[in-house]
């Protein structure tokens, strides 16, 4: 009995660890550390990029207005004094600009500000091209304002807008003949009267995209419309052909050479470069079927075929993902193949398949070598419900388009815009990945 | 030496359910079924035994046609239900297989209300005119999957939610819903423990008052508890085929007494 007790010595002990032992904990640490390392440098990247978008870009939403009483003079908007808005649209914005300039001025001379601009005239280079006609569009839809004096925000030109962002510096002004280091002294003046001051613009989201002269008054807007009528052609396009087409072929289709040779194209297709279908869309869609050009019905076209293997590919993942088991409980209850799978199947891959198109869908979105191919970077001035671009035929932009043609503007303040475009486009992307991920949530799987 | 059976194996009907003669069975290239003739009765049991893999899966998924799914899968010889050709070609293997049902290995619910499983089959086969015959219909399946006691107040919650051989009896109740003929039934007590076995197993005796029944089971012992008649199958071929009693009492082939005295399995 006394053996029993005795505890035995053991052969190989289990608290020291032998050198093959170490070896093996070794190798597993350093691969951990890999591993940390190169999920760090991504995050890092992450990082940068991000910091990087939103400070060029954050600027891009805020703007240099000018605030001032301006006297809509009668004798020079409604000569006839009839107040007849036909007759006073006759005066063009050249009638206005001079007025706003007179506004600048009396204040410059009733605040006292020291300044050799002398001459109201010289005001000039502080306000937009775009006051003007901001002005006389408030005048023609009301036009008792003739002869009054009415506060006015107008935009300040986008050297002003510059200056007070850090871009535009007094030596860049010296080589610069928009604008004179005595105009940047009279805004150092007129800001600290409260006269000039940056603010939250709308209509930089809202608005239409301006000519190279004055970046000021461009806005994303018409270019968002551009791509959710593509989005729309994508969608109900792209989703139905794609799911019937993955249904066809992962569920109905006989395993044979030639379904082989239909599954390795449509892989093939998911790697071909966006550029090569832009050039399939010229060709088809605008040469040959005559489709008007930079029209969104196009744009939606070419990404449809773009997207299709994306959604075809996941489609089918999310089919396969559907145990076998569903199926035959299906069929072996004397349910046709597609009452099986339209009651079971289709329903249980459904949230795989909207997050594969919803996925589409923001690839689709962010993609511009195409559009650039088939013209969809059409410039459109005004918005909506004035402007040209309403519909699915008329010329438009998309906003990647859009922000490739900003990029490529001369003027540094176009710069600013092509980020805080750039903002705007990855919120989208941003909120549909969030879309996805909450459909996935919610229809989790429950079998 | 094996369990007593649950009733005395008083043979209730000669009647031939289906007929199989010269059945052969190919997949690609491999010869799966080699030349099997068999009659089961109606109002019987009949219990598929022999190692895995020697076709008795594909055998009994000759019956309503299931292997049709199976691309590669090709059958030869004449099988009758009722005297009809089920491999005519005017026969829609859909129909069939709303007249033979079929229970699978892992129970497989739907992923959707005990109601809803069991109300699929009707729905699709349009066997009930307005809600109160289909509510008739799915209390009437349940109850004879013996499973109606134990979920009448939970109609609603979803069946995945069951246990595994509660799962198995409501696969039961959903094949019995569509008023099939003929029940056949994949080793449906492989994936259940011990109890839960046995409520099967007491289930496919009552079922066979109603029903043709075929049974494929690796185990013996329930072979011996549940059927009237037994098929021994080894590499494909039927190998012996009478009544239970004396296939595991007086076996005429060596094959299938070495199988039941455990020397091949
Ligand atoms: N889907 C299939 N494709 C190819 N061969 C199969 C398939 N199903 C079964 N077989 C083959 O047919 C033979 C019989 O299989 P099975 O009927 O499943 O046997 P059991 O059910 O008796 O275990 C086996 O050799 C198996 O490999
Ligand atoms: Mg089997």
């Amino acid at each position: 009995m006394t053996d029993a007790t005795a505890t035995p010595t053991p052969t190989k002990s289990l608290t020291t660890s032998d050198a093959h032992m170490k070896k093996r904990n070794a190798a597993e640490k350093r691969f951990k550390a890999y591993g940390i390392a190169a999920i760090g440098a991504g995050l890092f990247f992450l990082v940068v990029l991000l910091a990087s978008i939103l400070t060029n870009g954050l600027t891009a939403f805020q703007q240099t207005f000018i605030e001032v009483p301006v006297y809509l003079d009668p004798a020079k908007l409604d000569k006839k004094g009839n107040r007849d808005p036909e007759e006073m649209a006759k005066v063009s914005t050249f009638g206005y600009a001079p007025l706003l300039q007179d506004g600048i001025f009396a204040q410059v001379e009733q605040k006292g500000i020291e300044t050799p601009l002398a001459k109201s005239k010289d005001m000039k280079a502080l306000i937009s091209a775009s006051a003007a006609a901001q002005v006389r569009d408030r005048v023609l839809a009301n036009p008792d304002l003739v002869g009054q004096t009415v506060n006015v925000r107008f935009l300040a030109s986008s050297r002003v807008d510059g200056y007070l962002k850090d871009r535009v510096t007094r030596e860049s002004v010296a080589r610069d003949k928009n604008i004179d280091a005595e105009h940047l002294d009279l805004v150092d003046a007129l800001r600290a009267e409260g006269m000039v001051e940056k603010r939250f613009n709308w209509d930089f989201i809202t608005g239409a995209d301006a000519s190279e002269s004055r970046p000021e008054q461009a806005g994303i807007g018409v270019s968002m419309i551009g791509s959710f009528f593509m989005m729309l052609v994508v969608l109900f396009l792209a989703l139905p052909i794609g799911v019937a087409a993955s249904i066809y072929l992962e569920e109905f289709a006989p395993q044979n050479r030639f379904t082989d040779l239909i599954e390795v194209n449509i892989s093939n297709l998911a790697a071909v470069p966006s550029i090569v279908f832009g050039i399939l869309g010229l060709a088809v869609f605008i040469q040959f079927m005559h489709l008007p050009q930079s029209a969104p019905i196009v744009g939606g076209l070419v990404l449809t075929l773009m997207t299709l293997p994306t959604i075809i590919i996941s489609t089918r993942a999310s089919l396969k993902s559907v145990p076998p088991s569903i199926r035959d409980a299906a069929l072996g209850l004397g349910a046709s193949k597609t009452q099986s799978v339209f009651h079971h199947v289709l329903p249980l891959a459904m949230p795989g398949i909207l997050t594969g198109t919803i996925i589409g869908l923001a690839q689709a979105l962010g993609e511009t070598a195409p559009l650039l191919l088939i013209g969809m970077v059409g410039y459109i001035a005004t918005n909506v419900p004035d402007g040209i671009a309403a519909g699915f035929l008329d010329p438009n932009s998309a906003m990647p388009a859009q922000i490739y043609e900003w990029a490529k503007r001369a003027d540094p303040a176009y710069y600013e815009r092509a980020w805080g475009g750039i903002i705007i486009l990855l919120l989208f992307l941003f909120a549909m990945n969030a879309i996805a991920i909450i459909l996935r949530r919610r229809f989790e799987r429950r079998w | 030496m094996y369990d007593a059976p649950f009733s005395e194996k008083n043979v209730t009907s000669n009647a031939v359910k289906i007929a199989a003669d010269g059945v052969q069975v190919y997949y690609g290239d491999t010869h799966a079924i080699k030349d099997v003739s068999v009659n089961i009765n109606d109002k019987m049991v009949t219990a598929f035994i022999g190692p895995s893999g020697c076709g008795k899966s594909t055998f009994l998924r000759c019956l309503n046609r299931m292997n049709d799914t199976i691309d590669i899968c090709r059958v030869e010889g004449d099988i009758r239900i009722d005297g009809e050709d089920i491999y005519d070609k005017r026969v829609d293997p859909v129909q069939l297989r709303a007249k033979v049902g079929m229970v699978f290995q892992k129970p497989n619910p739907f992923p959707k209300s005990i109601y809803d499983n069991v109300a699929y089959g009707p729905r699709i086969h349009g066997l009930a005119r307005n809600k109160a015959e289909l509510d008739e219909i799915v209390e009437k399946s349940l109850r004879r999957g013996a499973i109606w006691d134990e979920v009448k107040d939970r109609l609603h919650a979803p069946g995945t939610g069951l246990s595994g051989g509660q799962q198995q009896r409501l696969c039961i109740a959903r094949a019995v819903a569509t008023e099939p003929e003929v029940l056949l039934m994949d080793e449906p007590c492989s994936a259940l423990d011990p109890i839960a076995t046995s409520q099967v197993e007491e289930l496919i005796d009552e079922l066979r008052r109603d029903y043709s029944v075929v049974i494929v089971t690796h185990s013996m012992q329930q072979a011996a508890r549940v059927s009237q008649k037994t098929a021994f199958f080894h590499l494909g071929n039927l190998v012996e085929f009478d009544d239970t009693d004396k296939i595991f009492t007086n076996p005429q082939d060596p094959r299938t007494e070495s199988y039941i005295t455990g020397r091949i399995g």
